[in-house]
């Protein structure tokens, strides 16, 4: 399982510089974000461990805690990436003086 | 319903959930499809958390909800909240409680089996390295939130010579006790120790970093939470939590890299720390220089007869909430068929791009936004070059002085335009602490006083030329 494991970690550090190598400048803080959001996945260690059963007082309130605060960097990532990226949709005055294709794109979406 | 608790069905919902992660991720390249991007990885997230949750023997269904409902109440409210300009440290919190409770589970996992009894090798090393960094990155982000919300100073704290010495024990000490743990000792205090040892670390790190400092360090400490995660997954066999993790590792070390270039910083320099501390003292390079002050109908006058205007925003510019005015201005001088640029340095304002967002906020159309090697061929032919809040990335100093701490940093050439005009609310040094000689440039004249005012008033100067 080891090694399989690590395979997959190798793989998945090369699709991180691969994708993420292409993005601009302007994106760099709700691309920041947007990763720091993902990371909350560790939320899923935390139900893993505290769903499959612990005992104790301790643990239950200590994984507790970590649950809340992978929601809190999933949650609370995710919606604040979605509000500054919210604000780079090209304005009216923008999209005039841009080509046409642009505001066709925006309207679809 | 069986099948929907069946291993192999939610490790195929799991590849679809880092499927989307990647391919939101994409979208994140582009400014038209980068809101579907987060989208579509938020969807592969709360897919990833449903597969958990249908994982076979489930319970503690109560506490569950309780910690998801903690989180919610808690996050939700601060990022809808939080101002464009708090940006930055509210990514460094955000960061900050998920290497924390990274740190916890960890902990959890050590008292759960007994410090690894009966576990392999690899479970206990991975799991003490994710305590390790998780426990830096808790408490490294927290100290960067401090100094970006200016709780505590922003300055480079310095320990002195004790710094490199210190650090090295304390990792010394966190390696020490994991190895003690992961050759069978089950005692609780050593992962205690680890765990505190990698808080004090995360202390000592960050602290005598400058502000100035402060982005690299946040995207490095957001690498260091991916890593941390994945090293989780490979704890719990958790594909989901292993690539996720990495893609974050990855990307965090590409960012942290770009930003380290544009200050022609090396990350090792910047985490040995001590940037524009006590070796600024001694490069007081533009000693008896007189500075020239204006007025904002004065400005307005230079601003009105000029062909060409550049503004170079920085934070001071966020912190007066001055953009809205900015780009107001901006309008005015088009309207007298003037062009107006904005000259984005890569690490303006506190995090790359971050003022990007603000100007975008205040609706200023991203055409008009040009990046440093873009317009720095530009200044020479500028009458006007309206500096608002931004410091460190316009002196000159960087060019010409090789005494100077930011000597080599890649800077926008403002000084080569025909005049200058600094919004500024006082003479204090940059962020960096360092002196800057555009001010007493002969051809400088500083507008004092709160951005948001003065371009305010200058405002309503053009509007009565």
């Amino acid at each position: 399982m080891l090694v399989q494991n690590l395979a997959v970690l190798v793989l998945a550090g090369f699709v991180g510089f691969a994708v993420i190598s292409k993005v601009p400048n302007t994106l760099h803080t709700p691309l920041m974000s947007g990763t720091n959001a993902i990371h909350g996945i560790v939320l899923l260690g935390g139900l893993i461990v505290l769903g499959l059963g612990v005992e104790g007082t301790l643990n239950k309130i200590l994984l507790v805690i970590a649950i809340a605060f992978g929601t809190i960097n999933v949650v609370g990532g995710f919606l604040v990436t979605d509000r500054m990226l919210g604000m780079f949709k090209p304005k009216p005055k923008a999209a005039s003086s841009q080509a046409t294709d642009g505001s066709d794109g925006e309207v679809k979406r | 319903m069986n099948w929907v608790h069946d291993v192999e069905f939610i490790q195929c919902l799991y590849i679809i959930a880092f499927a989307l992660f990647i391919y939101g991720l994409m979208g994140l390249t582009g400014p038209r499809t980068a809101v579907r991007g987060n989208k579509i990885a938020a969807v592969g997230m709360a897919l990833a958390v449903i597969a958990t949750l249908l994982l076979p023997g489930m319970g503690n269904w109560w506490l569950i909800v309780l910690g998801v409902v903690i989180g919610t109440v808690v996050g939700v409210p601060a990022a809808r909240n939080v101002k464009m300009t708090a940006m930055p440290q509210m990514v460094a919190l955000f960061n900050g409680v998920g290497g924390g409770a990274v740190a916890l589970i960890a902990w959890v996992e050590f008292r759960h089996s007994n410090g690894f009894d009966g576990e392999p090798a690899y479970v206990a090393i991975a799991s003490l390295f994710a305590a390790i960094i998780g426990s830096v990155s808790f408490w490294g982000s927290n100290v960067a939130f401090a100094k970006l919300q200016e709780l505590i100073s922003g300055r480079p704290v310095s320990i002195g010579k004790l710094q490199q010495p210190l650090n090295l024990l304390l990792l010394l000490v966190a390696v020490g006790c994991s190895v003690a743990i992961v050759a069978g000792s089950s005692s609780e205090i050593l992962i205690i120790l680890v765990l505190v040892a990698a808080a004090v670390l995360g202390f000592t790190v960050v602290l005598p970093i400058g502000g100035a400092d402060m982005p690299v360090v946040i995207s490095l400490l957001n690498a260091f939470t991916g890593l941390s995660a994945a090293a989780t997954g490979i704890a719990l066999n958790n594909t989901a939590l292993i690539v996720a993790g990495m893609i974050v590792g990855a990307s965090g070390s590409i960012l942290t890299n770009l930003m380290a270039k544009a200050m022609n910083r090396s990350i090792p320099a910047i985490v040995a720390g001590g940037f524009g501390g006590t070796v600024t003292a001694s490069a007081g390079a533009v000693e008896g220089g007189t500075v020239r002050s204006t007025s904002a109908a004065d400005a307005a006058v230079q601003l009105a007869y000029a062909s060409q205007v550049i503004v170079v925003p920085g934070y001071g510019m966020a912190v007066a909430q001055a953009q809205h005015a900015v780009r107001e201005m901006a309008e005015l001088l088009e309207e007298k068929g003037i062009s107006v640029y904005y000259a984005i340095h890569p690490v303006a304002g506190r995090m790359p791009g971050h003022m990007n967002v603000l100007l975008a906020e205040a609706d200023v159309p991203y055409d008009q936004l040009k990046e440093m090697d873009e317009i720095n061929g530009e200044f020479s032919r500028t009458d006007v070059t309206l500096v608002i809040g931004a410091n460190d990335v316009t002196n000159p100093a960087a060019r010409t002085d090789p005494g100077s701490p930011i000597f080599g940093m890649p800077i926008l050439n403002v000084d080569e335009s025909r005049s200058i005009i600094v919004l500024k609310r006082g003479m204090s040094s940059g962020f960096a602490g360092v002196d800057n000689a555009l001010f007493f440039d002969p051809k400088t004249s500083m507008l004092f006083g709160d951005a948001k005012a003065s371009v305010g008033t200058v405002i309503e100067e053009l509007k009565a030329l």
